[in-house]
C-alpha cells in the first residue's frame, strides 16, 4: 500500500498540520510521499522531504495552485492516483475545499476529519461537533481522507526524500481567482501553536478584545483565538474563530477569557492538554471543562495575570 | 434566474447529541429536529436574492425520510417557492447525496446551487464539494458574501488566514458559511401560507442513481469525558498551578 499526503503550506514553509498527517500516514504504510502544490514552493518541498519517514517529496507548481483553486489541487491530484492506495490531507480550511473533489472523481467516499487510524481500512471520526466518536469501515478500494492535525503527534525531521517535479493540472476556465486579504501577524499560527488566548463575547469591542487579549498572548507567545459569539460582533476576525464550525485547536495551554463555552466552542478547543477559564459567572459551563478556573472579571484578572506573569520571569 | 437549495433534516442545534447504550449511533428518538443551520443560512441567501430581483424562483430539496417535508415548510415559511421531497429512508452518504442532487438538478436546471457548507451531525463538509465535480461546474465554498449577476457569482470565502474572493461562471454551486447572512425568522402568516406551497414527494429508487454505502458504521461511542478541574482564587495562584503543570 503506498499513500499521498497533501502537503499544507504557505509555498516558502510547511504548516505543523503536514507532519502530523504524515503520521498518521505512516500507520497506513511505510510508502508515504508527500505532494507540494503551489507557486515558488521549492522551500516548503525542501521542508517536506526532511520529514522523517517520507518516501518522496513530488513537486507541482502553477499559478492556479498558488492560489489554492480546489479545481486544480483536484486536477493534479487525480492522475497521480495510480499510484497510490490512499490519499490524506489535513482538515484544513483548504484541504476541506479539494479533497471532497478527489472522492466524488474516484468514486469513493471521503472519510473525513479522521483522529484515529484502527486499521488500514477503519477509521475513528468525530461527529455531532464532537459529542460522538464514529468507527467507519470503508470498502472502497482508493481511500480518501482528511485529517483532524491535531490528533496526531507531528512526525519528527531527520529525512533524507528525493524532491521529484510533476505536472500541475488545468485549472477549469469557469472560476477565476480575484483577491484575497491575508491578515498578517507575527504570532504563532493558531492551529498549531502551543498556546492559545482566546477571548469571548464578554470583550464588547473590537478595541477592547486587541486591547486584552493581544498583551497577553504576547507575552505568553501564543496565538490568538476568539469564540464564535466574538467573531460574529465583529470583535474579532472570522479565522480566529474557535469551535466546531471554525478551528479546532489542541494546544499545550488553552486560555479563555470572558467566554461561556458552548458546545460548539468547547468542540474546538476540549483536547487542550490544559485548559485555563477566566469568567466573572461562576456557573459558566465553561468552568466544568477548565483545569484552572478564576472566577473574576476579566477587567481586573487580565491586568493581575499579567503582573503575577512578569513577577515570575515571564 | 432558478436557485436551488438543498436542505437536511437534522438535530436542533441546541440540542446536545446523546450516544444509544448499544453504540449503535446516535439517539433521535422523540428529539427535536430542524434544518440545519447552514442550510438555512443559503435559504436566506437565495431569499434575499428573489427579493432583489436577481433570482426569478427558489426551489428547496430535501433528501430524507417522509419528516423532511416539515423541513422544507421551515425554509417555504422563510420564503422559497416550491418543495421537492426525495424520500428515502436510508441514511445517505455524501458522495451518495451528491449523486441524488445531480439527478434533481438534471430536472429542475438551475442558474445556481446555494447549499450549506456542512450538516451538523455527520459533520463532513463534503457535498458541495462532491457535487461540484461530478456536474464539472465551477465551485466556490465557504462563502460570506455572494454577488451574483446574469452570468458570474462573485463569492468572497473564508480560507485560513483570512478572505479570498473568486469570480465563478454560472451554473456553480455555492456553499455558505456561518457570517453570510443572519436567517430571519418566519412569520405566523408566512408559516400559514408555506402549507399551501407546492411540494412534490418522490421515491429516491425513480432516480436511478447507485445509492450503495461505501462505509459501514461499527460503532458510535462518547468521547472521553474531561472533568473539571480546581477554581484558584488569584492571578499569583493561577500562574503558580500552571508552572506546577509544567506549562509555562
Amino acid at each position: 500500500m503506498a499513500v499521498l499526503v497533501i502537503a499544507d503550506h504557505d509555498n516558502a514553509s510547511l504548516k505543523d498540520s503536514t507532519n502530523k498527517t504524515v503520521t498518521a500516514a505512516l500507520v497506513l504504510s511505510g510508502d508515504v510521499d508527500v505532494l507540494v502544490a503551489g507557486k515558488d514552493a521549492k522551500a516548503a518541498a525542501d521542508a517536506a522531504a526532511k520529514i522523517a519517514g517520507v518516501r518522496k517529496v513530488l513537486l507541482a507548481e502553477s499559478d492556479e495552485l498558488g492560489q489554492g483553486l480546489a479545481e486544480a489541487v483536484e486536477a493534479t491530484v487525480l492522475p497521480l492516483m495510480g499510484g497510490y492506495d490512499a490519499v490524506l490531507t489535513p482538515a484544513t480550511s483548504q484541504g476541506k475545499n479539494f479533497s471532497p473533489r478527489i472522492a466524488a472523481k474516484l468514486d469513493v467516499a471521503q472519510i473525513s476529519e479522521i483522529v484515529e487510524v484502527v486499521s488500514n481500512d477503519t477509521f475513528v471520526r468525530p461527529i455531532y461537533a464532537g459529542n460522538a466518536l464514529e468507527t467507519v469501515q470503508s470498502s472502497d478500494a482508493k481511500k480518501v481522507i482528511t485529517v483532524r492535525a491535531t490528533a496526531f503527534k507531528a512526525a519528527g525531521e531527520g529525512g533524507s526524500a528525493s524532491v521529484e517535479n510533476v505536472a500541475a493540472g488545468a485549472a477549469s476556465a469557469k472560476i477565476k481567482f480575484v483577491d484575497q486579504q491575508l491578515v498578517k501577524s507575527a504570532r504563532p499560527e493558531l492551529a498549531g501553536a502551543k498556546i492559545v488566548v482566546s477571548g469571548g463575547r464578554a470583550m464588547g469591542s473590537a478595541e477592547e478584545f486587541s486591547k486584552v487579549i493581544e498583551p497577553l498572548a504576547d507575552k505568553l507567545g501564543a496565538a490568538v483565538g476568539a469564540s464564535r459569539a466574538a467573531v460574529d460582533a465583529g470583535y474579532a476576525p472570522n479565522d480566529y474563530q474557535v469551535g466546531q464550525t471554525g478551528k479546532v485547536v489542541a494546544p499545550e495551554l488553552y486560555v479563555a477569557i470572558g467566554i461561556s463555552g458552548a458546545i460548539q466552542h468547547l468542540a474546538g478547543m476540549k483536547d487542550s492538554k490544559v485548559i485555563v477559564a477566566i469568567n466573572k459567572d461562576a456557573d459558566a459551563p465553561i468552568f466544568q471543562v477548565a483545569d484552572f478556573g478564576l472566577v473574576a472579571d476579566y477587567k481586573t484578572a487580565v491586568p493581575e495575570l499579567m503582573d503575577a506573569l512578569t513577577a515570575a520571569g515571564k | 434566474m432558478k436557485v436551488l437549495v438543498p436542505v437536511k433534516r437534522v438535530i436542533d442545534s441546541n440540542v446536545k447529541a446523546r450516544v444509544k447504550s448499544d453504540q449503535s449511533g446516535v439517539d433521535l428518538a422523540n428529539v427535536k429536529m430542524s434544518i440545519n443551520p447552514f442550510c438555512e443560512i443559503a435559504v436566506e441567501e437565495a431569499v434575499r436574492l428573489k427579493e432583489k430581483g436577481v433570482a426569478t424562483e427558489v426551489v428547496v430539496v430535501s433528501i430524507g425520510p417522509a419528516q423532511a417535508q416539515e423541513t422544507l415548510r421551515q425554509a417555504l415559511a422563510m420564503g422559497a417557492d416550491r418543495g421537492v421531497l426525495i424520500q428515502s429512508d436510508q441514511d445517505l452518504e455524501p458522495l451518495e447525496v451528491a449523486k441524488v442532487l445531480k439527478a434533481v438538478i438534471a430536472e429542475e436546471a438551475p442558474g445556481v446551487v446555494i447549499m450549506g457548507k456542512q450538516a451538523i451531525d455527520g459533520d463532513n463538509n463534503a457535498t458541495g464539494q462532491m457535487l461540484a465535480a461530478l456536474l464539472d461546474w465551477p465551485q466556490a465554498t465557504f462563502a460570506s458574501a455572494i454577488e451574483l449577476s446574469a452570468d458570474k457569482a462573485k463569492v468572497t470565502r473564508e480560507v485560513d488566514g483570512g478572505l479570498q474572493t473568486i469570480e465563478a461562471t454560472l451554473p456553480a454551486i455555492i456553499t455558505a458559511d456561518l457570517r453570510l447572512n443572519e436567517p430571519r425568522y418566519a412569520s405566523l402568516p408566512n408559516i400559514m401560507k408555506a402549507k399551501k406551497k407546492p411540494l412534490d414527494v418522490k421515491e429516491v429508487a425513480t432516480l436511478g442513481v447507485d445509492l450503495k454505502p461505501h462505509l459501514k458504521v461499527l460503532k458510535v461511542a462518547e468521547p472521553a469525558k474531561r472533568s473539571a478541574g480546581i477554581k484558584v482564587e488569584t492571578a499569583g495562584d493561577l500562574v503558580a498551578n500552571l508552572k506546577t503543570a509544567g506549562v509555562l
